[in-house]
């Protein structure tokens, strides 16, 4: 009875070796020595020099760390609860489709959700390329002459924002599908039964019910987006980034571009807390429906 | 029904038939830019800025065939597809050992492991690169496949997703198992994997996606253009062709065809893949 407790240990342990030792590593190691260079004046590359909190005065001092945080709060407004709304609308859409139908619908929305970021990013540059761009015919529409959306600050992130909710909706529509499809279908014949109306059904059947994916979906959704970085820096290539920087984007230039290790890891250490109170938010949620 | 209230059924077809024809032109402008961009690159390079036909009227393959032996594509390509399916192999065998050894067999520390893979999960990975590539510079693994592929072996969801999967098979194939004197290995190797091949496949074309997609810590990891992937390769080509839209989005066109070709093989496994890692039941 002994031996074979041994060997379950030692199976268990062979079998959890891999993932805990790059666990270790590339997970919890790094973290560590971020919150250490978070207090040095160090290089990207080579030995700091401890500074105490002067790394978290100056951000705090930073006129680009707030813009950083204004435009990635910005970003985040702008494509969380639009980006829900047109996702249940669509999944509402495609729901009450069938067969062969449903799924090539269902695969025309989702199908941006899998392409990588810098084919989106070239699809779009050129949708909207100012001389050439197919939205340009809608955009002159609006406001009477074509914009060169990408080198005009109050275009850029409402831009990124459209952009965001065609490319990652694919997941939230996906969500509410599997939700709508709990819904049972007695509820809306009983309902029906009773004369009651479209609206009617909605508010009092379809949204509630679906209230936790929406809660899910939002949570998610914040804290993927928090994290901004890839198309906002493609975008913003070769123009001014500094009216459109968001906080990864402002790490990665302090880090890659500017030398600034020790400082880099501080504005790291703000996106950590930042992402984690919006995580535990999300845990709390999960944990008061029971999910998991 | 249709009997007794002819008006109200034909209304209720009318607008059936309405909102179907909605989502189809909904749809239809959903995918629109997509579309556009395969149109695009199918034309001559003088005819990009000037043939606005839905269908291009002379369509070609030159704008394909230029950036394969004109620009490192293939190269990327190779690199993408070495890098993608290491990183695919790699986070599902870890998850599923991980998830069994959790799930199923009892050793110090089991508790310990399982809330700090949980904990993990509100870690965003994101505020690393500066340290990660600080560590793959430090073990000389920057401008390689290992070093690419290395942080991005971070995948506490799949451990998580075979945990509750395993948990959720009843005790008894277990048990019947070790009767027979099978060892823990071979429990699972031949017991639990293959009874989870539909998980395996999901998660798998899922992370395959993932990895194939990644663009930030590619970028950094590898500078030299002869180990960059394609993801972000194509912006290179960008720079190279410039205004020949043609090329570059024929270049995304080829750098979206595997993942793209994937989703639409897989439909239903990168839906299983996307509701079970969001934890809902689908």
């Amino acid at each position: 009875m002994l031996r074979n407790r041994r060997t379950e240990i030692t199976t268990a342990l062979i079998l959890i070796a891999p993932f805990l030792i790059v666990y270790l590593w590339l997970f919890i190691w790094p973290t560590l020595q971020m919150v250490e260079m978070s207090f040095q004046k160090a290089p990207l590359i080579g030995k700091g020099k401890w500074i105490g909190f002067d790394n978290y005065i100056r951000m705090f001092k930073d006129a680009t760390f707030r813009i950083a945080v204004k435009n990635t709060a910005y970003f985040v407004l702008l494509s969380v609860v639009p980006g829900t709304v047109v996702a249940l609308s669509i999944a509402m859409m495609v729901s009450r489709l069938k067969g062969r139908m449903q799924s090539l619908i269902l695969a025309a929305f989702f199908l941006p959700y899998v392409l990588p970021v810098t084919v989106v990013y070239v699809i779009w540059d050129w949708m909207t390329n100012v001389q050439f761009g197919m939205v340009q015919g809608l955009i002159v529409f609006l406001v009477g002459e074509p914009v060169n959306i990408w080198r005009t600050v109050d275009w850029f992130m409402p831009g990124v924002a459209i952009l965001t909710i065609w490319w990652t909706n694919g997941f939230s529509i996906l969500l509410f599908l599997a939700g709508l499809r709990n819904i049972p279908a007695e509820l809306y014949e009983a309902a029906q039964l009773d004369g009651a109306t479209r609206p009617q059904i909605f508010f009092r059947i379809t949204f509630p019910l679906l209230w936790p994916i929406t809660v899910l979906c939002l949570t998610i959704q914040l804290i993927l987006q928090l994290k901004i970085f890839d198309q906002v820096y493609l975008f913003a290539q070769g123009g001014q980034t500094r009216s459109t920087m968001v906080l990864v984007q402002y790490i990665f230039e302090q880090a890659f571009q500017k030398n600034n290790g020790g400082y880099s890891a501080t504005l790291a250490v703000a996106l950590f807390v930042i992402v984690l109170v919006f995580s535990l938010l999300q845990f709390q949620i999960l944990r008061i429906r029971g999910q998991r | 029904m249709s009997d007794t209230h002819p008006t109200a059924a034909r209304r209720l077809d009318l607008g059936a038939t309405l909102l179907t024809l909605l989502s189809i032109i909904a749809a239809a402008i959903w995918f629109f830019p997509v579309y556009w961009g395969i149109a695009t690159s199918l034309r001559y390079d003088d005819q990009t800025v000037k043939d606005f036909a839905l269908i291009p009227k002379d369509p070609t393959l030159k704008n394909y065939i230029f950036d394969i032996q004109n620009s490192n594509l293939p190269i990327w390509y190779l690199n993408s597809t070495i890098v993608s399916v290491g990183v695919t192999f790699l986070v599902v065998f870890m998850g599923a050992s991980t998830g069994f050894a959790i799930s199923q067999l009892n050793f110090p520390g089991r508790k310990a492991l399982w809330w700090m893979i949980l904990a993990s999960f509100m870690v965003p990975v994101s505020a690393l690169i500066v340290n990660h590539f600080i560590i793959i510079a430090d073990v000389k693994l920057l401008n390689t496949h290992l070093g690419i592929i290395l942080p991005m072996l971070i995948a506490p969801v799949t451990v998580i997703v075979y945990k509750q999967f395993f948990d959720g098979l009843p005790k008894e194939f277990r048990e019947a198992a070790v009767m027979d004197g099978a060892s823990e290995f071979q429990l699972f190797f031949r017991v639990f994997l293959p009874m989870n091949w539909g998980v395996t496949t999901a998660l798998a074309i899922i992370t395959f996606i993932g990895a194939w997609n990644s663009f930030l810590w590619p970028f950094l990891a590898a500078q030299d253009e002869m180990m960059m992937t394609v993801t972000v390769g194509i912006t290179a080509v960008q720079d190279t062709f410039g205004v020949a839209y043609g090329r570059v989005l024929a270049g995304a066109v080829l750098a979206g065809l595997p993942v793209a070709t994937a989703y639409l093989l897989f439909q239903r496994r990168v839906t299983q893949a996307i509701t079970l890692s969001a934890g809902i039941k689908g």
